[in-house]
């Protein structure tokens, strides 16, 4: 029963949430995906998701492990290019641009849906190196003092100017986990995308690193669109305000996250959500 | 014949010992109030350690002392007023005759009579004492078997002692290689000390002039042993070996773990690795008949006057065979840089050129420069390519089309042919082989000490 009376309490949070974003279904679509199927080899992966990802909003795919969640994220901003035979079907829309057209370039693409991934991954460089890398490889900053800029203000928008300022030439791999990948966040706000993709972002960090990403994530969502996969369900409720379930390679139910921790439809969402499955 | 009869019997012994010893370990275990502490194989094994360790003991000694004693009983034959009458060398002449005689392959001439009575008595010690030997060895494996057997009880902690012995074999066998690795070492300074005893170092390592054949037109001077001619020229031959290639391995390692499809990949690699396979002869004439009339060649077509056998005949060649180790070692580091980094850049929208440029070559780069200084350390002890091709001329020129000489050919040179050690012509090779050796370490250390560095930076 406690735990239900909790699951409560978060539905009230959420309602608070929900009452700054109560025009969610009213807002722009950055991405929108229809029947997508992804088949590694012969193996399929996923299965005719389509779904809406709104403007300036964060938008969480749950789910079990292996539920095709990440495989998804991968789809929008094509890094499943990389993996060897793998296979993507349907269509996939940023801005009503299709992600898949073979006139469209990838790394304009790229540019446009940053992404952060599951473990932080800083380049072996310093901290200023980590942040200026994209811009300098698009071509962002004119001068010095611009790239100077993009650097400071990507970090304060990150959350993490006050923590490195003394050390902005020191390794970004001597950093802590937790500011690691907020520099991997900086990283990616740096070479101004429209969409960030987050896999899991706090799965490779202790509780409190975890807390200072979700309030940051809670911030970004001022200025950019973000779509992140997590296990958690409690950070699913704690940072979006819509989600998304999959299962077994197939998106069972989306929604207001209210909603979804509230009053799922399918009988598959209840039980994850009340812990019965995965 | 001894010998296999030798092998015969501790093959023997050895094999009745573990049967006893695994079926005693048995026995007693039965109706014993505990159960057997080591396997009945351990018991076994114990048991053939106890067996092997008295017989080897006895072989060895025999080994060592039976020559002694074998010589003071011929000696013993010879009739006192023979030895009496014959100098040193031709009493050991007639000894050698006798050990013939009784071996039964014959003697030049007709054996003197007391030869022939030698000869015969010789034999039947021989026989004699190779008997009581092989029934002492025999005698004393068998009387351990019994102590063996005595000791297994239920609580013989038998595996442990059989780890034991086998620990201590790895151990020796590792002390080998490292004592002999010592050995080398300190014989080369030694001898090294020696030369310079002759020449003094300053006059080695800072004199321009290499000509140590001087004395043996008898002007009674030591001749010119200055080393760094030979440096010049093993620094240059190795400089040009790099130069032909860094640029050739990196790209092939940077295509084989960036680009290539792994089926791809797969294939070429262990062709590549086939190169580090020829031996260094084959390269060495195949740039004496080819490569160096080809450059030649082009030198005459565009007026350059290149020499067939030069430094960079010498170094293109060893440069081909110095591409597989740079292209599979920098693959195996390339490769090591984590999947996570090259996503990372990608996912910023980076261009895969960019990614290899920016983020992966520098990733990767400690280990990169550690597999080149492998390379530069292998080029600089290759002997066989130098010999055939770089001319053997150790004159001190800047020019890479002329002939040149290296180290590792001088000490060739100076170790072919009549070699006497007293002197500093055949002395100077301890001490150029010790400033390779010196060269070398150095550059491996530096290599190991790097590569594990990156190692460690990423696992």
């Amino acid at each position: 029963m406690d735990m239900i009376a909790g699951r409560g309490n978060m539905a009230e949070q959420n309602t608070d949430k929900a009452a700054k974003v109560d025009t969610l279904s009213d807002r722009r679509v950055r991405v929108s995906t229809r029947d997508v199927c992804v088949f590694y080899g012969e193996k399929q992966a996923l299965y005719d998701v389509s779904i809406d990802v709104p403007d300036r909003a964060v938008t969480s795919f749950i789910g079990p492990s292996g539920c095709g969640k990440s495989t998804f994220l991968r789809c929008i901003n094509r890094m499943n290019d990389t993996i060897e035979g793998a296979r993507v079907t349907g269509k996939i829309d940023l801005d009503g641009d299709d992600v898949y057209d073979p006139s469209l370039d990838v790394v304009e693409l790229r540019s446009r849906i940053g992404m952060v991934f599951q473990k932080p991954n800083p380049f072996p460089k310093s901290v200023y190196e980590n942040i200026a890398y994209g811009p300098k490889i698009h071509g962002l900053a004119n001068s010095k003092s611009d790239l100077d800029e993009i650097v400071v203000s990507s970090l304060r928008k990150a959350g993490l100017f006050e923590e490195v300022k003394d050390r902005l030439h020191e390794p970004g791999t001597g950093l802590s986990g937790g500011q690691q990948q907020r520099l991997c966040i900086a990283r990616a706000i740096a070479v101004g995308p429209e969409v960030i993709l987050m896999d899991e972002p706090c799965s490779a960090l202790d509780p409190i690193a975890t807390a200072v990403i979700e309030e940051l994530i809670d911030e970004l969502r001022e200025n950019f669109t973000i779509v992140i996969v997590t296990h958690s369900m409690q950070q699913a409720a704690r940072v979006s305000q819509k989600t998304a379930f999959f299962h077994l390679g197939k998106l069972i139910e989306e929604g207001p996250t209210e909603q979804i921790f509230t009053n799922p439809v399918h009988k598959q969402t209840q039980d994850y959500i009340m812990g019965r499955i995965g | 014949m001894n010998s296999l009869v030798v092998a015969a019997v501790l093959l023997v012994l050895l094999g009745l010992a573990y049967q006893v010893g695994w079926s005693r370990s048995r026995t007693v275990a039965v109706g014993a109030d505990r159960r057997l502490h080591s396997r009945p194989a351990y018991h076994g094994t114990l048991a053939a350690i106890w067996v092997l360790v008295p017989v080897a003991l006895v072989l060895g000694l025999w080994a060592l002392f039976g020559p002694g004693v074998t010589d003071s009983y011929i000696r013993s034959q010879i009739p006192a007023d023979v030895a009496a009458s014959l100098e040193p060398a031709q009493l050991n002449n007639a000894m050698a005759r006798i050990r013939s005689i009784a071996s039964g392959y014959g003697v030049l001439g007709e054996p003197q009579p007391f030869e022939n009575q030698a000869g015969q008595a010789l034999r039947q010690f021989q026989l004699i004492s190779f008997l009581i030997v092989i029934a002492a060895a025999a005698g004393l494996g068998v009387l351990a078997l019994f102590a063996a057997r005595r000791r297994i009880t239920p609580a013989l902690r038998a595996r442990n002692q059989v780890e034991a012995v086998v620990n201590a074999l790895l151990v020796a066998c590792s002390a080998v290689a490292i004592l002999t690795t010592i050995g080398i070492v300190v014989s080369l300074l030694f001898e090294a000390i020696r030369f310079f005893t002759f020449i003094s170092p300053v006059d080695f390592f800072f004199g321009t002039v290499w000509n140590p054949r001087f004395s043996t037109t008898g002007t009674g001077g030591e001749g010119d042993y200055g080393l760094i001619p030979l440096l010049w020229g093993t620094v240059m031959v190795a400089f040009i070996a790099m130069f032909v290639a860094v640029p050739v391995g990196l790209m092939s390692a940077i295509y084989l773990s960036q680009y290539a499809h792994p089926r791809l990949r797969s294939t070429v690699k262990p062709i590549i690795e086939v190169l580090a396979g020829i031996p260094t002869i084959v390269y060495g004439f195949f740039a004496l008949v080819t490569v160096g009339p080809f450059l030649s060649g082009i030198g005459n077509a565009v007026g350059l006057d290149i020499r067939a056998t030069s430094a960079a005949t010498a170094g293109l060649v060893m440069g081909i065979m110095i591409i597989p180790f740079i292209s599979s070692l920098s693959d195996d580091i390339l490769r090591q840089v984590p999947k996570s980094l090259r996503d990372g850049s990608l996912g910023l929208g980076a261009t895969r050129s960019e990614t290899i440029r920016k983020v992966i070559l520098p990733a990767a780069l400690p280990g990169i420069v550690g597999a080149f200084l492998l390379a530069i350390s292998r080029a600089i002890g290759e002997t066989m390519i130098v010999v055939l091709a770089a001319g053997n001329s150790p004159i001190l020129r800047l020019n890479p089309f002329e002939p040149t000489s290296t180290v590792t050919v001088t000490i060739v040179n100076q170790l072919t042919g009549d070699t006497d050690f007293a002197g500093p012509q055949s002395l100077v090779a301890f001490a150029l082989g010790l400033t390779l050796f010196a060269m070398t370490l150095v550059l491996n250390v530096a290599a190991l000490l790097i590569v594990r560095r990156f190692r460690e930076q990423y696992e």
